[in-house]
Order: C-alpha cells, then structure tokens, then sequence
C-alpha cells in the first residue's frame, strides 16, 4: 500500500529525513516512535503530499507521490496536531464543507453516520469554537474518515486528549483492522504505540532504525533500544 | 567553481575595465558638444546605458525565475538575486543622471511621465523582491516566493509603461518612427556606451554570484560546525 | 463541472464564516470611510474643487481596505491551520486561488456598495450605473495579484508591511486606470477617450489573474 524508497528531506541545512526505506502493506497498523525533531511529522506530512521530497520516491495507493499527488489526497486521511477545522463553523457546516472538496457521495448521510460514531450528534450545530480538545480531535477525526480514505496518516493523534476521545480513537483503530484500512501514526508514548499497532518502527534523526513486529511484542526490548538510540545525542549525520 | 583560475570572469572584467575606459574617452572627449544645452547634455551616454542595464536586469531576473521555478535549482535563484541588486544599482544611476539630464533640458529634476515614473516603479519593484527576501528565514521558499514575484514584476512592468504612457507623456523621444534624432557621432557614442554597461553588468553579475555562492558555503559550513 | 462546485464551496465557506464573525467587512468598511474622510479634509483645505481629486480618493480607499480583506483571508486560514486542510483536498491548488479570489471580490465590492452612495454624497457628485463595471472590474485586478501576494506574505516576517509593499507597484496600473475610467464617467467624458482605459483594465485583469493562476501552485507548496 505504502513504498518508500530513500526519502529525503531537508529545510536548508537541516535534515529532517535522510533516507528512509518504508513498507506498509494494506490493512497493516504501523507506528512510529521517536523523539522530538526525529522526523516523523515531516515524513508523515510527505506521505500526506502536503510536504514535497528532497529526493527519494513516494508510492501510496497505487499512486507515484511525483505524478499522482491529487489522487493519493483522495486516498488519504489526515490526522494533524491542529484539528484542521473552522471555528467560526458548526461541526455540520464543517464536514459539509470537506465533503464537497471531497466529492463524498451522499454527504449529509455520511456526516450524520460519522458523527454519530464519534458521539457530536448532539453538537452537531454548535460552533467547533465551543469545542473542548478532545471534541475538536473527534471531529477531526471525523473529517478525516469522511471519504472513507483506504489510507489514514496520524500524527501524535492521543497527545492532549480526554478519555472519552481517546477511547473513539481506539475505537476507530479497532475498525480499521476490520475494513483492511492502512494507518501509520506518530506518537510519543511507547506502550501505547506497542499495543495497537501491528508493526512499531523506531525514528530517529531522520532514520529508520529500528523495527518491531507483533509477534516479538516485548516492550523492555524497544525500549532499550529506543534508550540506546536517542542516548547519544541521536545518530550522526 | 572551486579553484581560483583565469576564467571567463576575468577575461570579462579586462574587457569591461577596458571598454569604460574608453567609454569615458569618448564621452568626455570624442563625442562633439552639443549644440543647445552644452556640456551637460554628455550625461545622457551614461543615463541611457544605465538605465538600459536597469531594465535589461529584470529581463534576467525573469529568466532566473522561470527556469528556478521549473528545475528547482538554486544556482538560478542565486542569479535572479544578484541580478535584482545590480540592476537595482545601475537604474539607480540612471534615475540620477536622469535628473540631472531633466534639470538641464526641462527645468525640473522630477516629472510624471511614463519612462520616468515606470522606472521609479521598476525601482520599488526591486526594493520589494529585496525586502521579500529578507522576510523569509527558509531557504527554499525564500528562492521560490522571489521566484514567484520575479515573474509578476515582469509582467508588471510593461503594463505600467502603458498605462503611464496613455497618461502623460513627456520624455524627449530621442527614437521614434523616423530614426534617431541624434547625430551620428553621437549615436555611435550612445551605442558604445551601451554596449560597456552591459559588459559592466556581466562582470559584475558574475562576481556577485561568486561572493553569493561563497557566504552559502560558508553558511553551511557554519552549520554543520554547529551542529 | 466538479472544479466549479468546489471553487463556489471556498466562496461559500469564505462568506458563512464572515456572517458569523463580521469582523472582515466591517473593519473594511470602517477604514475606507476613514481613508476618504481623512483625503477630503486634507484637500478640501489645499485645492479649489475637491471633485477634481475625487476619483483618485475613491481608489486610494478601495485599495487600503481591500488589502486589509486580503490580508484577513488567508493569516485565518494559517492561523487555524485551514491552510493545510485546503492543500488535503484532492484539488489543483489553482481552485484553491480562484475561490478566494472570488470570496475576496464579494467582500470588498459588498464593501463598495455601502461605501459607494457615502462618498457620492460626500463629494457630491452624481451616481453614473457605468460606475458599477468599473468598481468590478478594477476591484477584480486587485483581488487576482492581491490574492496572490497574500498567499506569498503569508510566510513573511512583517507581513502586514510586507503585503502593500509587495502589492502595490504590481497594482499600479489597474488603479490609474479604474481612476481615469471613473473620472471620464463622473465627468461625462465621451466614450472613445477614455476606452484605452477600459482595454488596459481588462487586459490587466486578463494577464494576471492567468499568471497568478498558474503561479499559486508554487507559491503554495512546500
């Protein structure tokens, strides 16, 4: 579903990514853990086609990220740290809204299903203003599976959430599995990426190095290399 | 670019060196006093030549722009930069000789018409890529956002001379269907000058790429030190 | 066709936020009345008839007010991050600059309107309904580069210095001639000397809503 092959990113002289190689087969659950500045924001905005490559080549959905990129955002939901919504909006009006830009094909049925999943039926028309964290992250979340992407890419997506949100969240990894969807996410906490992905990759410095499948599940493992990793100042360049 | 060794850059400068000496020669010594305004009116050589280099620079910032839009190769956005400082340095020079050649012929330093206030557009426009440039810390988007107004500089260019030249017009039109109004002597002075100045706007082109390319390198080097 | 309806959702979108938060039309609006209060004064003391100067008073107001719309319409969009969310969509990012060049054009000529009969009666002069196309249109070539520009300065330090310096000397020539046009119609002026105006207005707008068009994309990507 998803190929990576030597990717690369630099802002001037700094490198966030710096050749990664990266496979995520379809229906898989990957997380990515790292330390701040590791990359995996940058590598997840590519994958979204919100960021271009330095080098490298990018394959999602069938799709090469250099020729495709309008068809792999129509594959593609995105979680980000900012909920991507209008305040001055209802949560209606918002999903509306995406779901035109989206082509969502009997929207208002759509939203009003999605809505109900994440539990904002009943503020469906108030404005995200008024939203706590954890309602805006379920709208999010919302707006991110509006088009029924194959693909879902989150970045640190339980970072700030309540527990009501969080447990959407689960919920909706949960059902990933069930419906073959891709997801990749970021996240900071350990146990957390360990327990509800498939396969936990470590990112740092801009590398890929080190991966984990299910199968091996053994926490003190990754978290000694995770030490071991990020020790000494990260890897060098 | 690495190594210091005779190139074209040098033989450029000898020869631009070369031609404003006798540019000067000519000006000041060859070309006959004119009949009306007297000596004074030798300022003319140079406003022209340089206010030619001023607008021949945007050619080349579009140019810059365009192919550094389309490729993504930063030595072009090094050229649309240099070229914006130098040609912002010659039409300068141009707007200030203009004022002392419109002094001279119209009484005044300073009137609206259309090559004059086109220039003075053309002279905000540059300051503007410059100010852009200063604004934005990311390398790469700075290269394309000046890219970017490059291009719309350009094509704002000519359209402003249209406009201000349905408006008013004043500006001795030394060319126009019926030939040069000058006589041949000074003709060929005005076209030898033009020609040194654009000599003059390659050398020094080049070397402002060099010294750009050299504080990127150093930059980067700094860089990797701090890191 | 499927490019429109998307364009029409920006607008749309643009216009329902304003409705509830009424800050962008209003502060618009406020600031081109004072900008042509400030000019009246000023040059009610200096020259003879003020109505000599009028034309060029109305622009200079539009122009002030309309980069504020400008300037508004995209930092809301960085600020709640919406940017992003537009740049998801599975969109040419061209549609993207049609739309707000479109919302940007419905905000400053709703501006226009209530500020139109105001200045009217301030200079006394009388309504001309030719007056109408030619708000439009200069109100037009100002939105397509302005829209442009605003994107540009969205990264910039000093931005709100940044987008009138970048702006105006790329504008010029659409504000001399929208003033010239809406001198000859105050005037009465006969059509063929003023319609040159009209063509380089239009063909302004023509030249640049294409350029921008084409060069949004990179402007907007990373």
């Amino acid at each position: 579903m998803i190929r990576v092959r030597g990717l690369e990113k630099s802002f001037g002289d700094h490198w966030a990514l710096r050749g990664v190689d990266l496979d995520v087969a379809e229906g898989e659950c990957l997380a990515l853990i790292g330390p701040n500045g590791a990359g995996k924001t940058t590598l997840l905005r590519v994958l979204s086609t919100l960021t271009k490559p330095s080098a490298g080549t990018v394959y999602l959905a069938g799709q090469d990220l250099a020729s495709g990129a309008t068809e792999i955002r129509r594959r593609v939901g995105f979680l980000s740290h900012q909920p991507l919504l209008y305040d001055d909006l209802t949560a209606r009006e918002n999903l509306r809204f995406y779901g035109r830009m989206y082509d969502v094909r009997e929207s208002e049925k759509r939203a009003t299903a999605l809505l109900q999943r994440v539990g904002l039926e009943s503020n469906q028309q108030d404005l995200v203003r008024t939203f706590s964290r954890g309602m805006k992250q379920r709208l999010a979340i919302a707006r991110a599976l509006l088009h029924d992407p194959p693909v879902l890419l989150m970045d640190e997506p339980y970072t700030g959430l309540d527990q009501r949100a969080a447990a959407t969240l689960d919920s909706v990894l949960q059902d990933a599995g069930a419906t073959s969807r891709t997801i990749v996410l970021t996240t900071h906490d350990l146990e957390r990426g360990l327990r509800i992905s498939q396969r936990t990759a470590l990112l740092v410095g801009g590398r890929l190095v080190y991966e984990m499948k299910q199968g091996d599940r053994d926490i003190e493992l990754f978290r000694q290399e995770y030490e071991r990793q990020t020790a000494g100042g990260g890897v060098t360049r | 670019m690495h190594r210091r060794r005779f190139g074209v850059g040098d033989l450029l400068d000898g020869i631009a060196a070369a031609a404003v000496a006798v540019a000067l020669f000519l000006v000041f010594l060859v070309a006959p006093r004119e009949a009306v305004m007297g000596d004074i009116q030798r300022v003319f050589y140079f406003h022209v030549a340089a206010a030619w280099v001023g607008y021949l620079a945007l050619l080349v910032v579009f140019a810059a722009a365009v192919v550094y839009l389309l490729r993504g190769d930063r030595r072009w956005d090094r050229v649309a930069l240099s070229s914006v400082e130098i040609g912002m340095v010659f039409l300068t020079e141009g707007i200030v000789t203009g004022m002392f050649w419109a002094k001279a012929t119209w009484g005044k330093p300073w009137v609206w018409e259309p090559r004059l206030t086109t220039s003075a557009v053309l002279w905000v426009i540059y300051a503007a890529y410059l100010l852009l440039r200063r604004s934005i810390e990311d390398p790469g988007r700075r290269a394309r956002l000046s890219a970017v107004y490059g291009v719309l500089g350009f094509v704002a260019v000519p359209i402003n001379f249209m406009a201000i030249r349905w408006w008013r017009a004043v500006h001795p039109l030394v060319f126009d269907s019926s030939g040069a109004h000058l006589a041949p002597l000074m003709l060929a002075v005005l076209i030898f000058c033009v020609v040194t100045f654009t000599l003059l706007y390659a050398s020094l082109l080049l070397h402002r790429l060099r010294l750009e390319w050299m504080s990127e390198q150093v930059r980067h080097l700094r860089r990797q030190q701090g890191a | 066709m499927s490019t429109l309806r998307k364009v029409w959702a920006i607008v749309y979108k643009d216009l329902s936020l304003e409705k509830r938060s009424r800050e962008m039309l209003s502060s618009m609006f406020i600031f081109a009345l004072i900008v042509i209060l400030v000019f009246s004064f000023s040059f009610d003391l200096r020259v003879e008839r003020v109505q000599q100067v009028a034309p060029g008073v109305l622009w200079v107001a539009i122009t002030f007010s309309g980069m504020l719309g400008l300037a508004r319409s995209f930092v809301q969009e960085r600020d709640q991050g919406c940017l992003d969310g537009l740049l998801l969509c599975p969109i040419d990012r061209s549609v993207i600059y049609l739309g707000k060049v479109l919302s940007n054009l419905c905000f400053t000529t709703m501006a226009e309107a209530i500020l139109l009969p105001l200045y009217l009666a301030l200079f006394d002069l009388p309504f001309r309904l030719l007056l109408v196309p030619i708000l439009l249109l200069g109100t037009l070539g100002f939105s397509a580069v302005g829209t442009l520009v605003s994107a540009m300065t969205v990264h910039a330090r000093a931005r709100e210095v940044m987008l009138p310096v970048l702006l105006f000397p790329l504008v010029m020539p659409a504000i001399i001639a929208a003033v010239k046009l809406t001198a000859g119609i105050l005037d009465g002026q006969p059509w063929g000397e003023i319609k040159h105006w009209l063509q380089l207005l239009v063909a302004f707008d023509l030249i640049f809503l294409f350029v921008s068009y084409v060069a949004f994309e990179y402007v907007v990507e990373e």
